[in-house]
């Protein structure tokens, strides 16, 4: 995470080259049903035919919308304010259910690693809890929560939030042994060991969970947007990108489908992005080297 | 907290270690690690403690600095009992500082900060005086110019010497070193021993180090002590008798080499029986 990221000149060339190729084949495969009669998949096709197969059990390319109507599709949306309170309202869910899984998650996942008794009380539940996907308490939580909003929301909290404890927990614990003795001998009070000694210890271990959730926090408001309408008060494209996305699909409009794809992977990756930046700040001494 | 001039006779860290017993007792199999031990250390004597690896000499390292229990026997630094069959867990503090294997700097601090950690924590001193004064013992231990340093930024070698400035900071009465050099490659080793010596010629403090290796042992120590193999206890007792301060031109004096011919044969003999006995338990 925090190697030095220096980047020179020919990797972004590489970088750029890679993308417009990537580009320029999907303009290519998207059109060649129209410019060839003719897709990619077509021999292969046409093998499965001669074999017996039904010939439309292959993905069709030219289908999708090639990325020169994406970015026409993209022009159209961006000077709605629709799609913009699309991106705010997926952000806000987002950094809600986020930073309230690192407001409950970091200390309690402190606790459970500093006390043998709160981790023996604690830790049944939370492993009974655990393997349940977040998806799978979008009803429960929409009967729970008196708004969809905080229901959305409490789903993206538990995207990050075991991630978060999990990984706060096994970063304290591996802190090694020596440090305690050496803080021991030097005089140091309990309360010194955990604010100097286990905090700094496990922050390394605290940003690199909280970068994974929130990855998983993308993930799981996209889904729950989906299932549940985009919440309750807005609709349409007020509803969060993954109800753009959804919206767009049942409109039949498959280039924006395709442009709300886009802009939740823009959106995820400047999350990460920031993360990343604040946990090179916050632990200044693994960026040496 | 003032540095002795090297002259006068030091009072602190005299260490008596009498007849102690230590037995782990995991599943029920009784292993002695420490077997009735009896040990003088003089205040401001330089004593090696040699065995192989695993030969128990750790245990007793612990035992002075307060990390684990003692099963009998007692411990004393100074006369007073760190240690006994009543307290069998000494407790750990600044008058004895160990020097750890792989180090045991934080990380997360600066090299100066890391200095200071010791007397800032004791409120023995401000944070403004332990600066100053760790700035003038790093500078003291050649180690100017890499106080805002995070450890992970120097070399193994000065990571080490900045562990030893950070324990002196403590102004302890014994410094434990368990085999702080084990890590670094031979010629950084010879830099080390000097450098050692000479933050010892300036602050004179009793120095119980632990290695083992018998060059290194008899390069530094006044006193050698040669343990044997789990149990661990002292086999044969050498004094040193090259006088200090030494130099590396020591090394190939012809009373370095008699002394070693003197003690190799009982240092290689508890090596082999350390090996034979790890075959047996592997």
């Amino acid at each position: 995470m925090a190697r030095s990221r220096h980047i020179s000149g020919r990797a972004i060339w590489r970088g750029m080259l890679s993308i417009v190729i990537f580009l320029v084949l999907w303009e290519i495969g998207s059109r060649s049903k129209i410019w060839l009669a003719w897709d990619v998949f077509s021999p292969l096709r046409e093998v499965l035919g001669a074999a017996g197969f039904k010939k439309t059990y292959l993905p069709w390319i030219g289908s999708v919308p090639p990325p020169s109507s994406v970015a026409k599709a993209w022009m159209g949306v961006i000077g709605q304010a629709g799609y913009w309170q699309s991106w705010y309202m997926s952000f806000q869910r987002v950094l809600g259910g986020f930073v309230a899984a690192m407001l409950i998650g970091i200390p309690y996942g402190l606790m459970l690693a500093v006390s043998r008794t709160a981790h023996g009380i604690n830790f049944p539940v939370f492993e009974a809890l655990r393997p349940i996907p977040p998806l799978a308490w979008v009803p429960a939580s929409i009967i729970f929560w008196p708004t969809q909003e905080l229901a959305i929301m409490f789903i993206t909290f538990l995207g990050a939030f075991y991630t978060i404890v999990i990984n706060v927990v096994g970063g304290a614990k591996s802190i090694d042994g020596r440090f305690f003795q050496a803080a021991q001998s030097m005089g140091a009070s309990k309360w010194d060991i955990f604010k100097r000694i286990v905090l700094p210890g496990t922050l390394p271990s605290i940003m690199v969970g909280s970068a994974v959730g929130m990855g998983i926090t993308w993930e799981v408001v996209v889904a729950a947007e989906m299932i549940s309408g985009g919440g309750s008060q807005m609709g349409g494209s007020g509803g969060g990108l993954g109800f753009f996305i959804w919206n767009s699909y049942v409109g039949g409009s498959y280039e924006q489908i395709v442009v709300g794809m886009i802009s939740i992977g823009i959106a995820g990756y400047l999350s990460s992005e920031l993360l990343r930046s604040l946990g090179t700040y916050v632990t200044p001494w693994l960026r040496v080297r | 907290m003032t540095k002795s001039s090297g002259a006068e006779v030091k009072t602190r860290g005299h260490i008596l270690i009498d007849d102690v017993v230590k037995v782990y007792d995991p599943e029920g199999a009784a292993v002695m690690a420490v077997d009735h031990c009896s040990l003088e250390i003089e205040a401001g004597e330089i004593c090696m403690i040699v065995g192989p690896s695993g030969c128990g000499k750790t245990t007793l390292l612990n035992a002075i600095a307060g990390f684990h229990e003692i099963t009998s026997g007692r411990i004393l630094l100074d006369g007073e009992v760190l240690c006994s069959a009543q307290k069998p867990k000494a407790e750990p503090g600044p008058d004895r500082i160990v020097v750890f294997q792989n180090g045991a700097l934080f990380p997360w601090k600066t090299n100066l900060e890391n200095v200071v950690f010791g007397p800032v924590m004791q409120g023995r001193m401000t944070k403004a005086e332990a600066l100053d004064r760790g700035r003038a013992m790093m500078a003291d231990a050649g180690l100017a110019g890499v106080e805002h340093n995070y450890p992970g930024e120097v070399s193994s070698g000065m990571r080490r010497r900045v562990e030893i400035v950070r324990a002196l900071m403590n102004d302890p009465a014994v410094l434990l070193l368990d085999e702080p050099y084990r890590a670094l490659d031979s010629l950084t080793k010879s830099v080390m021993h000097e450098a050692l010596l000479e933050i010892y010629y300036k602050n004179k403090v009793t120095i119980f180090f632990i290695t083992h290796d018998l060059e290194e042992a008899i390069f530094l120590g006044h006193r050698v002590a040669i343990m044997t193999t789990r149990p661990c206890k002292p086999k044969k007792l050498l004094t040193v008798d090259i006088p200090h301060p030494r130099d590396y031109s020591v090394l190939t004096s012809k009373r370095f080499r008699e002394l070693m011919q003197e003690t190799s044969e009982a240092v290689h003999e508890e090596a082999r029986k350390a090996f034979q006995a790890g075959e047996k338990e592997g």
